[in-house]
């Protein structure tokens, strides 16, 4: 009884980590949704960057805490360049020029990463060692530890941010009604290019957490890149903590899939798990409705 | 009208002496390669588009479809005697069977969630042809036989390059029929306006039903020749970055313009084939050249200079 116990919470510990990961993802993809209603497919190369810049500077020499310090801000700069130049100056583009758009990016992205580093795969060290941590016979990994404290510190400073600073109320006016937003003397293109910044940086640093795990290399985001879209669909677009339960909510069928049935068929089940949500509640999970103006 | 009529047939004619004078510049086995694999991605761009453009659903799940018919022709002959004919029948009806299913939940969604609906259907496909070894020969792919016409095999380019070139032409006229016809102008309404559209009692689901089932037919076409053609596939013709390239050939050739998507099919064909010489450089030329274009002709290339020139001419 406790084999079936220890197992069930093996697949559930390696479910949330990844499943956090996936919602960190899939929270950059809120934030620049409810900004400006575009859906950054660019959105896994910040996770690349986050990693792959990590393992170089590391390389070069610098201790981790600043190198990781320092991808983040060159992800978040990144995001800022991809808003100003991308974004801002194609105001032609409608919805599915703006894919096309962030599909070039990250395109581009992975190109330069495989010129400027290479396109081998990396490991980072963990954060505090990998000597796993037994319950109940199944075993946990101290970076899903820290994995699962990034995500809460993450959600609190957010809530923060949204809750109780003018730029953060200013984000949220914007996401409900953007023309209202601007005639109150809120400036959406500084909104925007935050709102790359922001995500950008949440990216780099899913990159640099999950890179311990997974290895990381240079098309390192274009599954987890996915996923996240997937979290943040799932839970209802726009909705910082529905992407986050939506990444959970994937992580973990994925998980269960991969114990119990077969690995090659966990990517299936998990958008099995998307189509079933998107017929039956095609908000997603937490989403509001939308009201559609002809 | 008649102005119109002739600017139809006009563009046709075009097409039809373009295709017949093609023989005369293609000068090796590699030309009349890109030339092919050129007219089949115009092929499946002209329905994707007739979706796109006209019909203004967007899907990142196309190669799925383009995926299914390839294998019904690798798989069909193979394993279950099938002639390659009645493979690629069989495999245009299943997909267009497949469509049809999916499309009444699918259509429901809107923008970004019918995108991801769409995007999650290409994936399913792309994993199930990669898993199911004992039918699809898995990650490795599968050998494909040939195509026999009248109890002939179609080898040599040139044969090859007729037919695609023939079958490009019907579905050209084919597509400038539906949408010059009612249900073209009925698709008009509805990528205007959805709600105006159901309140002049056109059967607005209907048509989105039909376009999709449509493209994902001349899809499946495609890919049943596609995969006779190069004698071989992989579960790479359904992956999701496939998808994006059809997706980018029909925005960056226009949206809504016929003409646009064969000449995006062509460029971003030949794309790749031109920066095959900066081997490292490929993705980085091919990224900015998408984002550039988007940017600087949000409208798309051939929309864009026709207005161009039409301004030269007023």
């Amino acid at each position: 009884m406790s084999g079936v116990l220890s197992e069930f919470l093996q697949f559930l510990f390696s479910g949330l980590t990844v499943g956090a990961i996936y919602g960190l993802i899939g929270l950059g993809f809120a934030v620049i949704y409810n900004a400006s209603h575009v859906i950054n497919f660019a959105q896994g190369e910040f996770v690349m960057i986050g990693g792959m810049a990590t393992v170089f500077l590391m390389a070069a020499g610098l201790p981790m805490p600043l190198a990781v310090v320092l991808a983040i801000a060159g992800a978040a700069l990144v995001g800022w360049l991809l808003a100003r130049i991308g974004i801002e100056t194609a105001r032609g583009a409608g919805v599915v020029g703006l894919i096309i758009i962030t599909i070039g990016a990250s395109i581009l992205l992975r190109g330069l990463a495989q010129v400027v580093w290479d396109r081998n795969f990396h490991p980072l060290p963990p954060i505090s060692g990998d000597a796993p941590i037994h319950v109940f016979g199944a075993t946990l990994l101290p970076q899903s530890l820290w994995i699962g404290a990034a995500l809460i510190a993450i959600m609190a400073a957010l809530r923060f941010f949204f809750d109780h600073t003018r730029t953060g109320k200013a984000m949220q006016a914007a996401a409900i009604d953007p023309l209202a937003a601007q005639l109150m003397g809120i400036d959406i293109r500084r909104l925007v290019r935050l709102s790359f910044v922001l995500s950008a940086a949440l990216g780099a640093l899913a990159g640099v957490l999950v890179a311990p795990i997974t290895m990381t290399y240079a098309n390192v985001g274009v599954m987890l890149g996915l996923k996240g879209f997937a979290a943040a669909i799932v839970g209802g677009l726009g909705n910082p903590l529905g992407a986050i339960a939506g990444g959970l909510v994937v992580g973990i069928a994925e998980a269960m899939t991969a114990g119990y049935l077969s690995s090659a068929w966990k990517d299936v089940v998990a958008f099995v798990i998307i189509l079933f949500v998107l017929l039956f509640l095609p908000n997603g999970l937490f989403g509001r409705a939308e009201v559609h103006r002809a | 009208m008649s102005n119109q009529l002739l600017q139809r047939h006009g563009g046709l004619a075009l097409l039809a002496a373009i295709i017949a004078a093609g023989p005369l510049f293609l000068d090796n086995g590699f030309h009349y390669n890109v030339a092919i694999l050129a007219g089949l991605n115009a092929i499946v761009c002209i329905g994707l588009n007739l979706l796109i453009g006209h019909a203004g659903q967007i899907s990142l799940g196309h190669a799925g479809f383009f995926a299914l018919g390839a294998y019904a022709s690798a798989i069909l002959p193979e394993r279950f005697g099938f002639h390659p004919l009645g493979a690629l029948l069989t495999g245009a009806l299943l997909v267009g069977l497949l469509a049809f299913a999916i499309a009444r939940p699918i259509l429901r969604l809107r923008g970004h969630y019918l995108a991801m609906a769409t995007l999650g259907m290409g994936i399913i496909v792309s994993i199930v042809l990669d898993q199911k070894v004992d039918l699809t020969g898995g990650p490795d792919g599968m050998v494909v036989g040939d195509l026999t016409l009248f109890g002939q095999a179609l080898r040599g380019n040139l044969a090859w390059y007729w037919l695609v070139g023939a079958l490009l032409f019907v579905t050209t006229w084919m597509a400038l029929n539906l949408v010059h016809s009612p249900v073209g102008r009925a698709l008009k309404a509805v990528h205007g306006s959805e709600l105006a559209a159901a309140a002049m009692g056109v059967d607005v689901f209907h048509y989105k039903v039909l376009v999709f089932v449509l493209s994902a037919v001349l899809a499946a076409i495609a890919g049943s020749l596609f995969a006779h053609y190069n004698g071989f596939v992989t579960p790479d013709e359904a992956s999701f970055i496939h998808s994006i390239q059809l997706v980018t050939m029909v925005v960056l050739g226009g949206m809504a313009s016929i003409a646009g998507s064969i000449v995006g099919a062509v460029a971003l064909t030949l794309l790749p084939q031109l920066l095959a010489d900066f081997h490292d450089y490929e993705m980085i030329v091919f990224g900015a050249i998408l984002m550039g274009t988007m940017i600087l002709l949000p409208t798309g290339v051939v929309p864009t200079l026709a207005a161009r020139i039409r301004e030269r001419l007023a």
